[in-house]
């Protein structure tokens, strides 16, 4: 008798814990689950949504299209005997999509970490002018000012209009010019810096006044005590935003989309990894391909987060001291 | 002594200020640019208009393909309000399990959770376009807006979890005598202390719905059905030879008004949704 009951109440709980859990596990085992496994089989075939039943196994062909290059291949054959072409602009994707993370992400951390310094002072006001130093990272990502930034930095564009009021000449379009296009894009999500900004005051306002007292009592300057204090102490903080705004900035796309006009800009020079993706999924209809690039991305990222928690040992500590 | 620091204060605040202005004078040119005369935009960068027109805002209005402005603002404000009820509901139902009932596999479902926070979306797009093509949902908003009534926005389901977690659970086990079930806890309990963090919620549901382009430019195919981000970005069209960079410029201000009331009215939940969970940005 007493087992039962306790039965019925373990079922009672679970029951209704279930259900209150039911929308997030409906949506994570029909949206997120099984679309995974799907896009991984996806990856091993042809497929053409638009053409049912003409879907192919072709084993590892798509990672040899996107591959391929590096062992100097234009084509190959497929298992099904076809005769495949290599993906000329896969690994220009990737080259952008690298020099853009490696560049904006460490500027974008090293700008908000300033600029947070700069608001962690006894000041009036600090509340007004973090909203302020906001403004960016709340309208950058939209279209309008996706928009705005191609404006910009056009030949006819206001910075260049800025630069000749200085006296600069022979002014190139920048984001016409394959050599600058890129940094226009680094720019813009540099300019971004808010969020991490906000976190890193967060962090700043954690570490007690005290310890930058006794320090400068020791006789550390202002230099010494940021690597022996403010370094060490954010260090967590730095890691939490290193690797969001990592995993945040390899998968860019309506910046770059805009910008390059809906393509990878002059030369490919802003063929980011995700509006590569795009392309060969929805406009050539290739979403075998596409689904093999996705779970390469995934890899990328993971394995890159992977390497940056391995080296937190190195240089991130917890405060065991306290 | 005292007139140093005062005068340290002053050049700290003079530098903060220079910056700022530098840092917010792209969009203040944009606003100002929308008020002048489509041939003077790109040879004047001063902030003060030389003459000041409401003509990009009347020609831009117009939109394209017989459907005005008007028309992709409602459909960007229906879809946020939608996608906010959805929010709301399926993601303070898991973090309430999450935080405060207890039953088999919790754990487990729970590391889940974390990890989709940070799995790159990507993975399952194909597959979703996939589905959502098959139900023939291509062309509407469901596939826009069904999700968010299937949590999968795991970033607000994590933040209302640290929220509840650190309400009193006192007030649980008094409501439990007082013979309240779950859903009693839930409804008269933990839904009014959690507000703050509905509220920051809603806030970054909104915002996120108003930018997002990617979504609308899989999913939306007629121009009546456009969100504003998705009819600019067809307004400047892929050469950018639009001639109209007024009405661009125009639209491109209104669209920016949402947010910026939003987040001047609501900033202490900016504050809080950012540090306490990151949110991307």
């Amino acid at each position: 008798m007493h087992k039962t009951s306790a039965i019925i109440k373990f079922l009672k709980n679970n029951v209704s814990a279930y259900l209150f859990l039911a929308p997030w596990l409906l949506g994570f085992l029909v949206l997120t689950l099984y679309p995974m496994g799907y896009s991984l089989w996806l990856g091993f075939t042809d497929y053409d949504f638009t053409k049912p039943g003409s879907t192919q196994w072709i084993g590892l062909g798509n990672y040899m299209k996107m591959f391929g290059a590096v062992f100097g291949m234009n084509e190959f054959t497929a298992s099904t005997g076809e005769v495949m072409r290599i993906d000329p602009y896969y690994l220009k994707s990737l080259s952008v999509t690298f020099s853009y993370v490696f560049t904006s992400v460490p500027l974008k951390l090293l700008f908000a970490l300033a600029v947070a310094m700069l608001l962690n002072q006894k000041l009036r006001g600090v509340p007004f002018y973090r909203a302020v130093y906001y403004i960016p990272t709340l309208l950058g990502g939209s279209v309008a000012i996706a928009v705005l930034w191609r404006k910009l930095f056009e030949k006819e564009g206001l910075v260049n209009g800025l630069l000749g009021a200085l006296g600069f000449t022979d002014l190139p379009g920048w984001i016409t010019n394959p050599k600058y296009a890129l940094w226009t894009l680094v720019l813009l999500t540099v300019w971004q810096f808010g969020s991490s900004m906000i976190i890193f005051l967060a962090g700043l306002k954690q570490i007690p006044q005290e310890y930058y007292e006794s320090a400068s009592v020791d006789g550390a300057n202002k230099i010494q005590q940021f690597f022996a204090i403010t370094i060490p102490l954010l260090s967590p903080v730095i890691l939490f935003n290193l690797v969001m705004q990592m995993i945040g900035a390899f998968q860019v796309f309506t910046q770059a989309y805009i910008i390059g006009g809906g393509r990878g800009g002059v030369l490919n020079s802003t063929l980011f990894y995700t509006l590569h993706l795009y392309i060969q999924g929805w406009t050539y209809h290739e979403m075998g391909y596409a689904s093999a690039m996705a779970w390469v991305l995934l890899l990328i990222i993971g394995a890159l987060t992977a390497m940056v928690f391995r080296s937190s040992g190195l240089w991130v500590s917890y405060g065991t001291g306290e | 002594m005292k007139s140093g620091t005062i005068m340290r204060h002053t050049l700290t605040h003079l530098f903060i200020i220079a910056l700022g202005v530098l840092m917010i004078y792209p969009v203040v040119w944009m606003v100002v640019s929308s008020f002048k005369p489509n041939t003077m935009i790109f040879s004047d960068p001063g902030l003060i208009p030389k003459a000041v027109t409401f003509e990009n805002y009347i020609t831009g209005w117009k939109g394209y393909a017989g459907t005005t402005f008007g028309r992709f603002f409602i459909n960007s404000l229906f879809m946020c309000l939608v996608s906010i009820t959805g929010n709301l509901i399926s993601c303070t139902m898991a973090a309430y399990a999450f935080a405060r009932l207890k039953f088999a596999g919790k754990s487990f479902w729970f590391a889940v959770m974390m990890i989709t926070l940070m799995l790159p979306g990507h993975v399952t797009l194909v597959p979703r376009y996939i589905l959502f093509n098959s139900f023939e949902w291509v062309g509407t908003y469901l596939p826009i807006l069904v999700p968010k009534f299937l949590a999968t926005d795991a970033f607000f389901v994590f933040l209302l979890v640290q929220f509840i977690r650190s309400l009193p659970k006192e007030l649980d086990e008094a409501a439990i005598i007082d013979g309240c079930g779950k859903w009693g806890v839930f409804w008269r309990i933990i839904v009014p202390l959690a507000s703050p963090a509905l509220v920051t919620t809603a806030l970054f549901t909104f915002l996120w719905t108003w930018d997002d382009f990617f979504n609308h430019l899989l999913y939306l195919t007629k121009p009546e059905t456009f969100s504003v981000s998705r009819a600019l970005r067809t307004f400047v069209g892929d050469a950018g030879a639009v001639s109209n960079w007024g009405g661009a410029m125009a639209m491109a201000t209104l669209s920016m008004i949402p947010t910026f009331i939003l987040f001047f009215a609501l900033q202490q939940y900016f504050v809080e949704g950012i540090s306490t969970t990151g949110i991307k940005g």
